[in-house]
């Protein structure tokens, strides 16, 4: 802008507004109708990738069952993976995948909802600031940086502890902890969410009532936030079910039906890892062994966060 | 919640203090066990990162086979003449290794320094025969030192940091002393710029879709036709939002297993590039783009949802202050949601991305190479990641490994934070350039 | 232009609005008289926010709003359905009750309008443009020396002038204003009527405000709404020139809330 500009335009005559010609009717926008079939398709990749999955978990387990090496039933009753000799099991697997999240929510409720209830109902503000940003630290360390940990320190650890006997070298308590010490993030921020939507007017209820601080938090602030803690809790274990680096770096690499956790034993995602990290040719039993085990881990992670989703929405009915 | 006694009455006087103060006391060790576990979390990180840089620096032991002292009377070999370097080799190897080397370039016309190592790879060889992290090297030293006299008398302990500049511009090799993750890095590089293309704009506009256009009726409702299409959309944006939510939650391993069927089977044509004629035909679609691909549809939902929920942020006042203006929908969207919604989607894409950089499992499952030496060269190249690597040497049972991994973990790290970092510098430039 | 000219800008008859089932405003008939200034008064629920949006249809950014009846500007129906909302909002802007400034530069919100409707001219030509508008918006004296900042870092006031310039830079006939001076002081309130007296010349102007006095001395005619008891929606109760409604309402439900004996 110049200052140069001096004559008030605003005393001049305005064009009349009169003479202005309107034209209200609607043109075609093509560029704008364009755009917004573009944007459509971009959401949509997300109903292909759905459709994909399912798809593709489907087709090739159908054909793994078509395989007269196995057989549906013998699927989910047998305790035996072994493909060499056409076993095929999963319960080897499950079991192991139920162990090691098991251990890992063993170690991230406690943990993870203590640190929650520290950070929303104790903390003050710049402890909070502080703390907040290192649980977001240890969230956004790579899976395989948590194996790596496992097997090299925690490993280790456990067999000084416990005696080398006792402990082998890949073991689902080690891999379990990890996941535990993995997932905890997870559940201590969905949860602080959930205790910090509480209304302040709830505690000061309660203070007002002569409440100590634990008191309001456990009988007051808690249990409003239950929902948003149970689907955290749910949420987590689906994660710990699907998580693959730790336990194909710690578990053990062999199948094996044990609910000892010092012993080796494979997951699910272990297996898969492990299966096509060598060189799988495609059409193979193993190749398709991997869909049939993908299936039901989609399904069980699928079920789980429905459940958790379905809680979270009755809990924000309560409030609204 | 506060205890009545048997009468039945709330306590009084001198009681009152005595249960105040006793539940007080309660209070306080909960809230000493609630800070032991957040701080438990703070404990973790420091063991995490005391391990990694334990294994990534430390001590090697490395044992001759035949000291260079005896060779060469005593001189370092630094010291000695071209003639003295070719009279040793001549004198200590077979006749046969001797006339491959003439073959490759007669020994005369090599360099001094191009003599030395020959010397040292082909009779010194130099081995490691024990390895030890810092913690050991650094306050059990003369353990260390007692057991290597006993063991390895000529072994000679020294300083090691496993992450040096050659590890990181090295290609892979066999060799722990000299493989580096040059070839990661690079592949690590190609797949996060390759996802951020692909996953930023199918992203941002997915959202876009979802938070301006879901309720928008794009047919004409007066015929029943379009009446259908109108609830045909809107039935699917529906479906959109639910699906990227669940989406969210499948483990990152179907992800590679989706891959694997259609990116790297299904469509190999495409992925691996013979479709648009030449290219390496040994990567059979499991190249860079598929894990590209596979890495998209795996961060997609994530960066939806940080960026409908950056959308969704500014203030619908601004909205209607430009259609008031006589602006359309687009003018809007790109005028003034975006511009005030970037930061917040830029910092949720690049936690997004930065999740995919150290992804593992799905591109274990798409057939990531575990061991190549060539540099990545475009979008039909074989490829490994930096994780990829990590994942590939830890599962090695040599202690020499295991320290390249940790190093590797440290480069892995680094380009986190610096990824994090520059999150972080761009949201607040984008804030400070919005003034206000 | 073969319709001829009306002494009204937009006349609604029979409107309703509605959002979702809810029936907000029903039936109401109404001139908007050009160059003069219309007060839109009434209750709070009574649907006078509704009414105006409806005149540029800002409701069709509410999901599930709809519109019956007719509003006519210069002859034709905004309802008809090859209408484009766009080319409306155009032609009648709007200026909210919170001031709503872009996070943008004063200058790049002033000129945001005309860069949009594709402004097809010089740099020097814009900046007169904006510079017109901000003195026909009495602002341009108190932001000159500083067109790079921030919209957001002037007092809110000047705020609301900004959003009345901004209005001006896209040349719209009719301007329509939502409680325009509830966030603000007296002083600057009174520099907000003074300044829609001056663009009466140019512009018609409707205004919805809960402050009777402000009704009373800024109007040149007044609408009363009101809420029917039955079913909630808002109705037209009375509409005159300011003066009468003020002076001798003919409906006693008007006096009753002129002289604030309810609302
Ligand atoms: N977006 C909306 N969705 C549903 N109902 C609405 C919406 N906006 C307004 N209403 C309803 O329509 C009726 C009229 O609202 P309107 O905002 O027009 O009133 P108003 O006269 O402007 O009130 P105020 O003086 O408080 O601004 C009210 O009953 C209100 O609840
Ligand atoms: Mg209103």
């Amino acid at each position: 802008m110049t200052d140069q500009v001096t004559v008030s335009s605003a005393t001049q005559p305005r064009r009349a507004i009169s003479a202005k010609i309107v034209q209200l009717q609607r043109r075609p926008r093509i560029g704008e109708t364009i755009i917004q079939v573009v944007l459509f398709f971009c959401g949509f990749v997300s109903i292909f990738t759905t459709i994909g999955i399912v798809y593709v978990l489907f087709q090739e387990s159908l054909s793994f069952f078509a395989d007269p090496e196995v057989s549906l039933s013998e699927f989910f009753t047998k305790t035996v993976w072994q493909p060499q000799i056409g076993e095929f099991g999963i319960l080897p697997l499950v079991n192991a995948t139920l162990l090691t999240s098991f251990i890992a929510m063993l170690v991230a409720l406690p943990l993870g909802i203590g640190m929650a209830i520290y950070l929303s109902e104790y903390a003050s503000l710049r402890l909070r600031s502080t703390l907040k940003p290192i649980i977001e630290l240890l969230a956004g360390i790579p899976t395989v940086v948590y194996g790596y940990f496992a097997l090299t320190f925690v490993t280790p650890a456990l067999r000084d502890l416990f005696g080398r006997d006792t402990v082998s070298i890949y073991n689902n308590l080690s891999a379990g902890l990890v996941v535990g010490i993995l997932i905890t993030p997870m559940i201590a921020t969905l949860s602080e969410d959930a205790l910090s939507a509480v209304p302040s007017s709830l505690r000061q209820a309660s203070f007002g009532l002569g409440a100590t601080r634990w008191e309001t938090a456990i009988h007051i602030v808690v249990p409003a936030a239950l929902s948003g803690i149970i689907a955290a809790a749910i949420i987590a274990m689906s994660r710990a079910v699907g998580e693959t680096m730790v336990v194909a770096l710690a578990a053990g690499a062999s199948p094996n039906f044990t609910w000892n956790p010092f012993q080796p034993a494979e997951t699910m995602t272990g297996h898969i890892a492990r299966i096509s990290g060598g060189d799988l040719s495609y059409g193979s039993i193993d190749y398709r062994s991997i869909f049939a085990i993908g299936l039901v881990l989609f399904f069980v992670t699928l079920i789980l966060n429905i459940a958790s989703r379905q809680i979270v929405r009755r809990f924000r009915e309560v409030y609204e | 919640m506060i205890p009545s006694s048997s009468t039945g009455r709330l306590p009084q006087g001198r009681e009152v203090n005595a249960n105040v103060a006793r539940r007080q006391r309660y209070g306080k060790a909960w809230e000493y066990l609630l800070l032991t576990s957040t701080l438990l979390g703070l404990v973790v990180l420091v063991l995490l990162i005391f391990n990694i840089v334990n294994d990534a620096f430390g001590a090697i032991a490395t044992q001759s086979s035949v000291e260079v002292e005896s060779l060469t009377g005593g001189r370092d070999l630094e010291e000695l003449s071209q003639a003295e370097l070719i009279a040793i080799l001549e004198a200590e190897l077979r006749s046969r290794v001797l006339r491959n080397l003439e073959r490759e370039q007669p020994l005369v016309e090599r360099e001094q320094a191009n003599l030395i190592d020959l010397i040292n790879t082909e009779i010194v060889k130099p081995e490691i025969v024990a390895i030890y992290p810092l913690n050991r090297f650094l306050f059990e030293r003369s353990a260390i030192e007692a057991q290597l006299a006993a063991e390895f008398p000529r072994a000679e302990l020294s300083f090691k940091s496993w992450l040096s500049g050659n590890f990181i511009t090295n290609p892979m090799s066999s060799d722990p002393l000299k493989a580096g993750v040059r070839t990661a890095i690079l592949g690590s590089l190609w797949l996060l710029s390759l996802t951020i293309l692909i996953a930023f704009p199918l992203g941002i506009g997915a959202a876009i879709y979802l938070e301006e256009y879901k309720n928008e009726k794009p047919f004409d409702e007066r015929s029943s036709l379009g009446k259908r299409a109108n609830a045909l959309i809107t039935r699917a944006a529906g479906l959109i939002e639910t699906n990227i939510y669940n989406l969210s939650g499948v483990p990152s391993i179907i992800y590679g297993i989706l891959g694997l069927a259609i990116f790297v089977r299904a469509l190999e044509t495409i992925t691996s590039g013979s479709i648009f004629g030449g290219s390496d035909t040994t990567a059979n679609g499991r190249t860079i783009l598929s894990a590209a691909l596979t890495m998209t549809l795996l961060i997609l939902p994530v960066v939806i949802i940080s960026s409908q929920e950056a959308i969704r942020a500014v203030p619908s006042s601004l909205r209607q202050a430009s259609y008031g203006l006589g602006a359309t929908k687009w003018q809007t969207i790109w005028n003034i949601v975006l511009p005030n919604a970037m930061p917040g989607i830029l910092t949720g894409t690049i936690l997004a991305v930065s999740r995919a950089i150290g992804e593992t499992a799905p591109l274990i499952v798409i057939g990531a190479s575990t061991f190549i030496v060539t540099d990545p060269e475009g979008l039909f190249s074989k490829f490994t990641v930096l994780p990829i690597q990590i994942y590939n040497w830890t599962s090695r049972p040599q202690e020499e490994f295991r320290a390249i991994a940790a190093a590797a973990i440290m480069v892995l790290l680094t380009i986190l934070v610096t990824l994090n970092a520059t999150a972080i510098i761009l949201r607040n430039y984008l804030r400070s350039k919005r003034v206000g | 232009m073969t319709i001829q000219e009306s002494k009204y800008a937009i006349e609604a008859h029979g409107m309703s609005v509605f959002y979702g089932a809810f029936r907000a405003v029903k039936g109401v008939t109404l001139g908007i008289e050009k160059n003069r200034i219309t007060a839109l008064i009434g209750p709070s629920g009574c649907g006078k926010s509704t009414v105006l949006r409806s005149f540029n249809r800002m409701n069709d950014l509410i999901a599930g709003a709809r519109t019956e009846g007719e509003v006519l500007y210069r002859g034709q129906n905004l309802y008809a359905p090859d209408v484009d909302a766009v080319q409306v909002r155009r032609n009648i802007g709007m200026v909210f009750q919170k001031p709503n400034p872009f996070p943008k530069s004063i200058y790049d919100n002033i000129a945001y309008g005309p860069r949009i409707n594709g402004w097809r001219g010089s740099k020097s030509e814009l900046d007169e443009l904006v510079e017109r508008a901000l003195r026909d918006a009495a602002l341009w004296d108190e932001v000159k020396d500083d067109l790079k900042k921030s919209g957001l870092a002037i007092s809110g006031g000047q705020q609301q002038r900004l959003c009345i310039a901004r209005a001006l830079a896209v040349e719209p006939e009719v301007i329509l204003m939502d409680e325009p001076c509830s966030a603000l002081d007296p002083i600057s309130t009174l520099k907000i009527e003074e300044l829609m007296f001056e663009l009466r010349q140019n512009y018609t102007i409707c205004i919805v405000t809960h402050n009777m006095q402000q009704a009373s001395r800024a109007s040149d005619y007044t609408a009363f709404f009101l809420m029917d008891r039955q079913d909630r929606a808002g109705q037209l109760i009375e509409y005159g020139s300011t003066d009468q409604i003020f002076q001798s309402p003919r409906d006693n439900r008007t006096e009753q809330y002129i002289s604030g004996r309810f609302g």
